[in-house]
């Protein structure tokens, strides 16, 4: 009931902000000319507390860090304003932060961060006619029949496939296996994908799954260990494998670790041995410790404003916040035009001939169905840190 | 030889029910009433380990008195607080509260600790794992340490409740509430005991449930207590040994669903398994036939 109210609320909400914006008819100016002074609030939904707080503060501050660069590098340009909801990766809360970020006024979103809650977010923010570029939500059904919803990270099915012709190329003689969480969209939809391509060559993998509940992971482990598997595929978060690999060292079982960008992070959990990480491959389009003059430059800003060495998300966030400013430059809107005319405008944009670049790839283009089209890279943890392969 | 693995991790996982299934029927021996906020005591006792261990860099061991100690005081609290103003107004208004107290102590450690998942240090990290049979069979020392103190424990409580001059008193509180005071025992200070007792057996099942499975958040202890509730039907609520067979039973079926059947229907057999026990022994398996209430 609660939740049919706020939808009904936020709905009327948007109706009289698009009546509103009308009758000032400067909804769609076309003087193609951004600069005029204003600010452009960009909403951000994920969970800063919660079992993935980790990416969620990750987008958090990427997302406030790129907007302070933004306005700090042209003070008298388009200004940018970060709102922040927490979401704690559950999609009923996602959604209410949705309502109430559309209330305080946005105009366009980043996020949610995590698949489930992003999906319900997702089918609101079609709704109400919000643009919306998440920096981490992966699932097929974020974007599926929503023309409104971007994803700047790769798609579950995209990494499933990366990973299933990475472990073929590099790992041919290995026995490969898989645990997954099949209570969850993101980890079964990857699996799905791996499965089919890894299988296509007539090699067979061993699954084992889990849900949420699942705190014992032994059974799993020795399902693994007697089917003499040495290479171990975790498409899921990294509090669940963190608990897989100490249970895994507790019963003397040292399988190659393989993960996507769930993995990421878990050197950085509260209590974590980061020894039992030693080895882990994990697909990534991030690495904090690259060369690359860009990337250096922002885990240093980070590192200064957060205290942190920046995880994937952070850069997807950064990265989502740049690729939108430079979006609407190509709009030519004002600030203040509303959500409804943003959102068509911007996805006019993304579906043209728009290129974005940023920390985690050169070119990024978008299809008309929101997926992006980047490299995956693997990187290797040595020494607690990530090398890229 | 994963059969014997199994059987080890079923065990060990079984003794962490029991543990816990102590705590649900002892209080409901004495005084009839389900305290579902057992199941987040363990989260509290594994937390202030945690902290005590990982950031105050305390020694383990003496964390795990101290969390005892924490659990202990906090279940008398949430007695005197929450059910001992409702005892004699009926069993649904004290099963409510109960249910209260747990969310009130899930969403405390949410506000306190925050969710992000910490990641238990164990207790026995210093201990080698054993392997026996060329390797084939691996005993943690969790799983050993686990079913030890499980033994230990049910041993010296059993002797606690029909030897020493309290437990009896708790045992006459158990038999008939009215009668106990006539003779002169203090009804609330046993009551208070019992408590005490559960709750500082909660904060050792959470160290050792945590020290095994080592992700710890604000939820960790709502499952576990489910289950160990189930145990403790299973096994006939108000009887000591029957949660230490219930919980032993229910890890065993738990662990060997899952490595031989189906992970994903682990949880409906243990409670499908429930539902045959219950048809066939309403009071469980060892409900009523052995009357050892407390």
């Amino acid at each position: 009931m609660k939740l049919r109210k706020l939808v009904a609320l936020a709905a009327v909400m948007a109706m009289t902000m698009a009546l509103m914006a009308g009758c000032g008819g400067s909804g769609s100016s076309d003087s193609g000319d951004a600069d005029g002074a204003g600010v452009l609030k960009i909403g951000g939904i994920g969970p800063s507390t919660g079992p993935a707080a980790l990416y969620g503060l990750a987008v958090k501050n990427g997302g406030e860090l790129a907007v302070k660069e933004i306005n700090e590098a042209n003070p008298d340009g388009l200004q940018l304003e970060w709102m922040w909801q927490d979401d704690e990766h559950d999609a009923e809360k996602s959604v209410n932060a949705y309502n109430k970020l559309v209330d305080d006024g946005m105009q366009i979103l980043v996020g949610s961060v995590t698949t489930t809650p992003c999906t319900a977010v997702a089918a609101e923010a079609f709704e109400n006619r919000t643009f919306a570029l998440t920096p981490s939500a992966s699932g097929p059904a974020v974007t599926e029949d929503n023309d409104n919803v971007f994803q700047l990270c790769f798609s579950d099915p995209n990494q499933g496939i990366a990973s299933a012709d990475y472990i073929k190329e590099h790992f041919a003689d290995k026995t490969v296996g898989i645990i997954y969480n099949n209570a969850d969209n993101y980890s079964s939809g990857i699996r799905d994908k791996f499965k089919s391509e890894y299988e296509d060559g007539g090699k067979k993998v061993t699954e084992a799954t889990f849900t949420d509940e699942t705190t014992d992971f032994k059974a799993q482990l020795n399902t693994m260990k007697d089917a003499g598997v040495d290479l171990l595929f975790l498409p899921i978060y990294y509090a669940p494998a963190a608990n897989i690999m100490t249970q895994a060292a507790q019963i003397g079982y040292a399988p190659t670790y393989f993960g996507v960008d769930g993995m990421d992070g878990i050197l950085g959990a509260d209590g974590f041995d980061a020894s039992l990480a030693e080895g882990v491959l994990l697909l990534t389009p991030f690495t904090p410790y690259s060369e690359d003059e860009n990337i250096k430059e922002f885990v240093k800003k980070y590192e200064d404003a957060y205290g942190e060495t920046p995880i994937q998300f952070a850069a997807d966030a950064y990265d989502c916040v740049y690729a939108i400013y430079d979006a609407y430059q190509k709009t030519g809107l004002d600030a203040d035009a509303s959500m409804e005319d943003i959102c068509e405008a911007m996805i006019k944009v993304f579906t043209g001939d728009f290129t974005a670049s940023g920390l985690t790839a050169e070119s990024m283009k978008w299809n008309e169905a929101g997926e992006v089209d980047k490299t995956p890279k693997v990187c290797i943890i040595q020494d607690g840190k990530y090398v890229e392969q | 030889m994963s059969v014997l693995n199994s059987l080890i991790s079923g065990l060990s996982l079984g003794s962490v029910y029991a543990i816990i299934a102590l705590g649900y029927t002892m209080v409901y021996g004495i005084s009839k009433m389900l305290n579902f906020a057992h199941g987040d005591i363990i989260m509290v006792g594994a937390y202030v380990s945690f902290l005590l261990t990982n950031h105050a860099g305390m020694n383990a061991w003496i964390s795990l008195l101290i969390a005892i100690a924490t659990c202990t005081v906090l279940g008398i609290i949430i007695e005197r607080l929450a059910y001992r103003p409702l005892r004699g107004t009926g069993s649904l208004a004290v099963l409510i509260t109960a249910i209260g107290v747990s969310y009130f102590l899930q969403n405390a450690a949410l506000l306190l600790w925050g969710a992000d998942p910490r990641m238990f240090t164990s207790l026995f990290k210093g201990f080698k794992t054993i392997h026996a049979a060329n390797g084939s069979l691996t005993i943690t020392p969790e799983s050993l340490f686990t079913i030890i103190a499980n033994i230990i424990i049910m041993i010296a409580l059993t002797l606690f409740v029909s030897k020493t001059k309290a437990g009896k008193a708790m045992r006459a509180v158990s038999e008939d509430n009215g009668a106990a005071q006539l003779m002169g025992i203090n009804v609330n200070q046993s009551i208070s005991l019992t408590f005490a007792i559960g709750s500082g057996l909660a904060a050792i099942a959470g160290v050792l449930m945590c020290s095994a499975y080592p992700v710890l958040m604000p939820t960790t202890g709502a499952m576990p207590g489910i289950k160990a509730f189930t145990a403790a039907v299973f096994g006939g609520i108000g009887s000591i040994p029957g949660a230490m067979v219930g919980g032993l039973i229910l890890g065993i079926i738990e662990i060997f669903s899952r490595a031989y059947i189906s992970s994903e229907l682990a949880d409906a057999i243990v409670f499908a398994c429930l539902i045959i026990v219950l048809l066939i022994r309403p009071t469980g398996l060892l409900g009523k036939k052995i009357n050892e209430k407390v």
